[in-house]
């Protein structure tokens, strides 16, 4: 490290700066500034827990959003069944649709590592979890044998039939569907939904395959398709227009450092492109290096020089080399 | 900095002489020998406030570690049911609060003294990418938190991290994957970046302050050899 920083050049002029400070000193106790500066800090850091304590705002699960917003769970549900819901067009890492993907320019960097995380949703979020509760109900047995039984193409048109259906229904409300031909997909969504009332669907999205689990990515994919999350959210004022990959929930700081990351999703272009994510994170990434490398950066490394704050930090050196 | 010319210096013994750990304590004494690793006086321009941000970062980190250190004794969902565990939650938020907060005015006070000059470039690279370590650190703690704001913020991050295709190997959604980047991964990053970066320090010793200019009226005689810009 050090030989890659003391490459000699001897024709170019001293460098000043590099030299060994040769002036007068004074002392300093290292050992002792930082021993004061843990115990302040951890003193400090007491008070401040004891004082204000930390959020802890409750997780809400899919029992809670089935039990609460029973009808945006159905209607969600029913897109992940026809693949309509906004993981089953989702694109890179979950499915297998190139066009969805975010661009920068002519570049989707979304695409370039492919499908790492396969989601099926109708077979993962709805039709696994029904068979797994299928032997308590002979009704879903049936419903179920029929879905099977039935074509690609038949289960796609009473899947999209029931959503376009539910979605003109007064409040969402199953219950208020138009009568047609949908199959057994409401009497499958209906054992769903009871499925997940009992927080079944909570343990069957997680478990799938495997005992120990520490992966959430199916429930949490499920759960963001709806609008029940978004809707706690935003009374928690984290909305992503209201500031929220930066705040916490009740009154506390949050990740305030996040502050420029999240200003940009504010302001136009970004706050009205369908690629906002993609170009922010593509400008953060360009700022982030700048940032790493200001020590090269002509008029950028000068701007010390040009705001004076160093004359306010040095001020008693200066008034003593005046004297 | 002014250093005394360190014994290491010396031409290793016979028995020194293809040692690796020889090797190894002579180039580690001839970079840092040991009245440039813990000095006891400094130059005299050392001596402001914003000097003391630095040592408060380390401080916090300290602080941030072992509070982080006994949420992990007891497994991450104790802190929800247990007072106890709710304050040392607390301890663990506040001081990151800190330590970012004292990260942020030490980076300031050391852009405003351009403090890479004079072959110090590396020091501020790895102060920085100390930062945004730190960023990635207190991220995946908010999404480990295993309650509703980690849960949004995690549904919400995804999309920003899928976009560039960085989603495709970490997952945030993915609690196991967030909590071991979190308490193991990023916190070591950081430790060994910030013991880097304060080597260098000593190493280079801190930055002499920036030349005042010329009164208006005078021209100077001759120029101080600078950075070009």
């Amino acid at each position: 490290m050090t030989g890659l920083l003391e490459r000699r050049h001897s024709a170019k002029p001293v460098d000043i700066d590099a030299q060994p400070w040769t002036g007068p000193k004074r002392p300093y106790d290292l050992v002792k500034e930082f021993t004061i500066a843990l115990v302040v800090v951890a003193v400090l850091t007491a008070a401040l827990a004891a004082v204000f304590s930390s959020p802890d705002e409750k997780q809400t699960t899919i029992a809670q959003w089935a039990n609460s917003a029973s009808n945006d769970f159905v209607l969600t549900a029913t897109t992940e069944l026809d693949g309509t819901s906004g993981t089953a067009t989702y694109g890179a890492p979950y499915t297998h649709d190139p066009s969805a993907a975010q661009k920068i320019g002519p570049l989707a960097p979304q695409n370039w590592p492919g499908v790492t995380t396969p989601v099926d949703t109708a077979n993962d979020f709805v039709i696994r979890p029904l068979e797994g509760a299928a032997s308590v109900s002979p009704d879903l047995q049936s419903a179920l044998a029929t879905w099977k039984a039935a074509t690609a193409d038949q289960q796609q048109k009473w899947a999209a039939a029931y959503d376009d259906a539910l979605s003109k229904a007064p409040d969402n409300d199953p219950a208020k569907v138009a009568s047609g031909d949908y199959g057994p997909v409401p009497v499958m969504l209906g054992q769903l939904l009871n499925l997940a009332k009992t927080g079944g669907l909570d343990g069957a999205l997680l478990s799938q395959g495997a005992f120990y689990q520490t992966n959430y990515t199916k429930p949490l994919l499920f759960l963001a398709d709806g609008t029940y999350l978004e809707d706690l959210a935003r009374a928690q004022h984290l909305g992503g227009d209201q500031w929220g990959m930066m705040n916490e929930t009740g009154n506390y700081p949050g990740q305030a450092w996040l502050w420029l990351y999240t200003f940009w999703y504010q302001v136009k272009p970004f706050s009205t492109s369908g690629n906002a994510d993609a170009l922010v994170w593509g400008l953060m990434m360009v700022l982030t290096l700048a940032f790493v490398l200001v020590p090269f950066i002509p008029g950028v490394r000068s701007i010390p020089k040009l705001i004076p704050v160093y004359r306010l930090i040095w001020r008693d050196y200066y008034r003593s080399q005046a004297q | 900095m002014t250093a005394a010319q360190p014994a290491a210096t010396k031409p290793p013994t016979d028995s020194e002489a293809g040692s690796w750990t020889g090797w190894v304590r002579r180039r580690a004494l001839r970079n840092f020998p040991p009245e440039e690793l813990l000095p006891d006086s400094q130059p005299v321009y050392v001596a402001s406030w914003i000097y003391v941000f630095g040592v408060a970062t380390i401080a916090a980190f300290i602080v941030v570690l072992v509070s982080g250190g006994v949420l992990a004794l007891r497994g991450p969902v104790w802190w929800h049911g247990s007072d106890v565990g709710h304050y040392v939650n607390s301890l663990h938020l506040w001081s990151v609060e800190l330590f970012m907060a004292f990260m942020v005015i030490h980076l300031w006070g050391k852009f405003f003294m351009a403090a890479w000059r004079g072959r110090r470039a590396m020091t501020w690279i790895t102060g920085a990418i100390s930062f945004l370590a730190s960023i990635g650190t207190a991220f995946t703690g908010y999404v480990s938190q295993q309650n509703l704001d980690s849960q949004w913020i995690a549904t919400q991050a995804k999309d920003g991290l899928n976009s560039v295709g960085i989603g495709a190997y970490f997952n945030v959604l993915d609690f196991g994957q967030m909590l071991m980047w979190h308490i193991v991964l990023l916190p070591l990053a950081v430790g060994l970046l910030v013991v880097a970066h304060v080597l260098l320090v000593r190493h280079r010793g801190v930055v002499r302050p920036l030349p005042l200019p010329p009164p208006k009226a005078e021209v100077p005689a001759q120029a101080t050899p600078r950075e070009a810009s």
